[in-house]
């Protein structure tokens, strides 16, 4: 996710460290034992929202950004517990309720996580009320000892005066409480930090190996029903007629009700209820995209990419050099639909009253879903609670701009007036919505007589995740969806001429950020290109890419220390071969070396992954190091077997046996390497999924001489790649 | 009604035979520790334990279990090395299908205490993780063979 809305530094202070003392919503998320306790604990001292100080000297840190396996819960209140200078071994974690405190500190006025920007968002301010916190503790001790606060200190959750006088925050956290907020807490410096950049054990790891994690699948209440919907087999399909009877006839299955997305059959439990849902005998209205297909989509997309596009970037001359060229360089790529495929299909809990609605799910979007929900129910916003529970995997998914899962759960709850979870099976999941677009690109260059880019034109062709929603006007400007280019818009190779513009098509197909968005599809065309033209000016495309980058130390940074650590250059078995991609995405710079070899079959074995990434100042190396560890497997799945294709309007694949996943015996061997830095913040979350793609491909093409423009990268391609090479 | 040992104490349920277990245990039992992935025995996040192997609940009758050992991911130690093993490797990310990789792991180690590459490569590839912790399993399951002490790092 783009940033949004931008505030300014003032109104981000002010609205974001100092929201008014005390302010507590109970909002209980079972977390295991930790949390269970920290709730129990008298709560006397909440100098801001994100900080409750106990009695019992506990610290229960709310965090606005939903854990979805990023680690959140573990790094956000690192940065408070920093300042705070408390014992780690004390802090438990609350989900935060959706309220105006809790909006993300940059993007806008609603609650979500995405974009990588938690870290990058919520530094400030976490630290401030960390900081603050401090302060207010050591104002209460001096006071108590009448000494000046400046001669006391504060350590591990006790503050230390003069003469070795000690006070634990438990004990001062009542007179804390009665003082005035600092406006400018002073912070750390540097030197002075005792918890950031330490390798701390995730909070949330116990509840979820001993099963105690709630996640929204998992939201019982007494006398609640659970549903499955049938919904069309084409998307913006109705339901003609349907007739209940069968399915009312399997046991445990209670009603049968038509809602607007489509037939639902609630039951005391899931089984019974996706027995009677294939019972169901529904017409459906299929609407007007009942003929798209794939491959018509596909034709359409090439023929629209020879044509000028909406210019995204337009330096020089590209369209001019490259007519004067003798011998450009030219080539087709294209990426498929992508499903997200969370190993948590989506679900959601809703129980609504005439004046009241409860929710429980994962959500990423608390505000957006918030009042979605709130519309469809025929509520105000704030009769609605969202409940954030612990995410299955989100990768964009639970973040929907449409709010989709959702609101088909209000829509069954009004229609059966009692407690009700919908439960999407996993083909549900795979055929009801919401896909990374596909993409065509058109990509052409001409070099310079010394085999460098002189001119470079890109053009891409794909739906926009944006226009229709409720972001439509703050990110689409003149045309441009910025989702749809960024990574190619914004190259940092030096090209003289560049040109990258953008057809954005319409199709019905529902389409959503998908981890690292654009650029999950943008580095594959640009970082596969530049392979392609450092080959055909014969040389390394390792030093061809290092000699285009002379004024960006960062990204020449873990260019070389991805090179090095993988020792770019050294030889390789025979039939084996390595690639190399860079990519700068959300803060962050990120270089792969992949060593690739093709089995028996053709199928892509990848056995080796180096991976460098600088994202500025580092809060927890282990977080980072998963997080790139995750990206790679996350882009490999996509390299190796992901597609989403229609036939007839129809989604042609359901369950892991049509959309496979990387599995332990494909998974390969990852290193990374953090480099050390105190720059800025960037994110983790996302730029470890970009350069894999193109990573792999370009070590496919340096261990058999195919390069494969498509994704996925099927024996079928490979071994017609090879007939050509 | 169909009878079967759980976690070490004896349950009586009375559902269509036909349930799988995971909903049994799921929906009516309340232990939600063992999750819903994809209902075809193609994920592993439903794995439990039947008489000691390690079996996909979503696509195991609840009459199959008549008269058996049933363990789920509630019925393994706190102290288990495997699961010291993966909080000391910090495996978990959204950790949705670790209960799963957990079950599969403890069987491997019944069978197997020391286990090869290859042997983790057959036992733990039913089990997918979408967070993409393969390499962390791996690393914890040879933490786990080798006491705690640190293991083949892979």
């Amino acid at each position: 996710m783009s940033e949004i809305i931008k505030v300014s530094r003032r109104d981000f202070i002010k609205t974001g460290l100092l929201v008014g003392g005390g302010l507590v919503l109970a909002c209980h998320i079972p977390l295991g034992g930790r949390a269970a306790a920290a709730t129990a604990a008298t709560t006397t001292f909440a100098p801001n929202a994100f900080l409750r100080i106990g009695t019992d000297g506990s610290v229960t840190v709310i965090v606005n950004k939903s854990e979805m396996g990023q680690g959140v819960y573990t790094s956000l209140p690192m940065l408070i517990a920093e300042e705070l200078a408390c014992d780690w071994n004390k802090v438990r974690v609350e989900a935060a309720p959706v309220a105006p405190e809790y909006n993300h500190a940059q993007y806008g006025p609603f609650m979500v996580t995405g974009g990588s920007s938690s870290v990058r968002s919520e530094w400030d301010r976490l630290s401030r009320a960390g900081a603050a916190a401090r302060e207010m503790l050591v104002a209460a001790a001096a006071k108590g000892w009448k000494v000046e606060p400046a001669t006391c200190r504060a350590e591990n959750g006790v503050v230390i005066g003069p003469g070795g006088k000690r006070s634990g925050y438990g004990s001062l956290a009542a007179r804390a409480a009665k003082l005035p907020v600092p406006q400018e807490p002073k912070l750390k410096g540097l030197k002075q930090r005792r918890l950031l950049g330490k390798a701390i054990h995730r909070l949330d790891s116990p509840a979820k190996i001993n099963g105690t994690a709630t996640f929204g699948i998992d939201v019982h209440t007494s006398g609640m029903l659970t549903a499955v919907i049938a919904r069309p087999p084409v998307f913006g399909g109705t339901v003609k007629s349907f007739d209940p009877q069968k399915a009312l006839a399997v046991p445990g299955v209670k009603q049968v009700v038509a809602v607007p997305a489509g037939v639902a059959v609630v039951a005391d439990g899931f089984w019974p209820a996706q027995k009677g849902r294939e019972l169901l005998e529904i017409t459906w209205d299929e609407g007007q995209w009942a003929q798209i297909s794939t491959p018509a989509m596909r034709e359409e997309y090439s023929r629209l990419s020879a044509m000028p596009g909406l210019a995204a970037r337009h330096d020089g001359d590209a369209p001019t050099e490259l007519a004067k060229a003798a011998h450009p360089l030219q080539a087709e790529y294209e990426v498929p639909y992508l499903a997200h495929a969370t190993m948590e299909p989506l679900n959601c809990f809703v129980d609504l009253k005439k004046d009241s609605c409860l929710i429980r799910t994962g959500s990423q979007f608390q505000t957006v879903d918030r009042n979605a929900a709130a519309r469809e129910a025929g509520l105000k916003p704030e009769q609605v609670t969202l409940e954030t529970t612990f995410l299955g995997g989100g990768f964009g998914r639970r973040a929907c701009t449409g709010s989709d899962f959702v609101i088909e759960a209000v829509q069954v709850a009004k229609a059966v007036g009692k407690p009700v979870k919908v439960i999407r099976s996993r083909e549900d999941d795979t055929r009801a919505g919401y896909y990374r677009p596909m993409w065509y690109d058109r990509i052409a260059a001409c070099l310079d007589d010394k085999g460098y880019p002189l001119a470079w034109r890109h053009t891409i062709v794909g739906q926009s995740i944006i226009a229709g929603t409720l972001f439509e006007s703050a990110m689409v400007k003149g045309g441009i969806d910025h989702t749809s280019v960024e990574g190619a818009s914004e190259i940092s190779y030096t090209i003289p001429n560049l040109l990258v513009d953008l057809h954005t098509t319409t199709n019905g197909v529902p389409v959503l950020w998908w981890r690292s968005v654009g650029h999950s599809h943008n580095a594959f065309v640009v970082e596969s290109f530049l392979d392609e033209l450092a080959h055909s000016a014969g040389l390394d495309p390792y030093q061809y890419r290092r000699s285009l980058l002379a004024n960006h130390p960062r990204h020449l940074a873990v260019l070389q220390m991805a090179a090095e650590k993988a020792n770019w250059g050294a030889k390789l078995p025979a039939g084996t071969g390595r690639g190399i991609a860079l990519h700068e995405s959300f803060g962050s710079f990120v270089a792969q070396v992949a060593e690739v070899s093709l089995d028996a079959s053709g199928q892509v074995q990848v056995h080796r992954v180096v991976c460098a990434i600088d994202c500025g100042r580092i809060v927890n190396p282990d977080t980072i190091a998963a997080q790139m560890e995750s990206g790679i497997v996350f882009g490999l799945s996509a390299a190796l077997y992901g597609a989403i294709t229609l036939k007839n309007g129809r989604v042609e694949q359901g369950n892991f046996d049509t959309y496979p996943l990387v599995r332990m015996q494909a998974a390969p061997r990852v290193e990374v390497h953090i480099i050390p830095s105190d720059e800025p913040p960037g994110g983790v979350g996302e730029p470890g999924v970009p350069p894999i793609a193109p990573a792999v491909a370009n070590a496919l093409f340096a261990a058999t001489g195919a390069r494969v423009r498509s994704l996925p990268l099927t024996p079928e391609k490979v071994t017609a790649a090879r007939g050509t090479a | 009604m169909i009878t079967f040992s759980l976690n070490g104490k004896k349950q009586s349920v009375d559902l269509s035979p036909d349930t799988p277990l995971l909903w049994v245990l799921r929906d009516h039992l309340h232990l939600t520790g063992t999750k819903f992935g994809c209902g075809e025995g193609l994920c592993g996040a439903c794995t439990v334990h039947i008489d000691g192997r390690a079996e996909r609940s979503c696509i195991t009758p609840l009459s199959e279990v008549q008269g058996k050992k049933v363990t789920t991911i509630e019925g393994i130690a706190e102290n288990h090395p495997v699961k010291k093993a993966w909080l000391a490797d910090e495996v978990s990310q959204c950790g949705y299908c670790q209960p799963g990789q957990i079950m599969s792991a403890v069987a491997l180690m019944k069978q197997k205490p020391h286990p090869t590459d290859a042997d983790i490569d057959g036992a733990m590839s039913g089990n997918l993780c979408r967070c993409g912790t393969y390499g962390r399993i791996r690393r914890a399951i040879h933490t786990a063979a080798t006491g705690g002490k640190g293991g083949k790092r892979s």
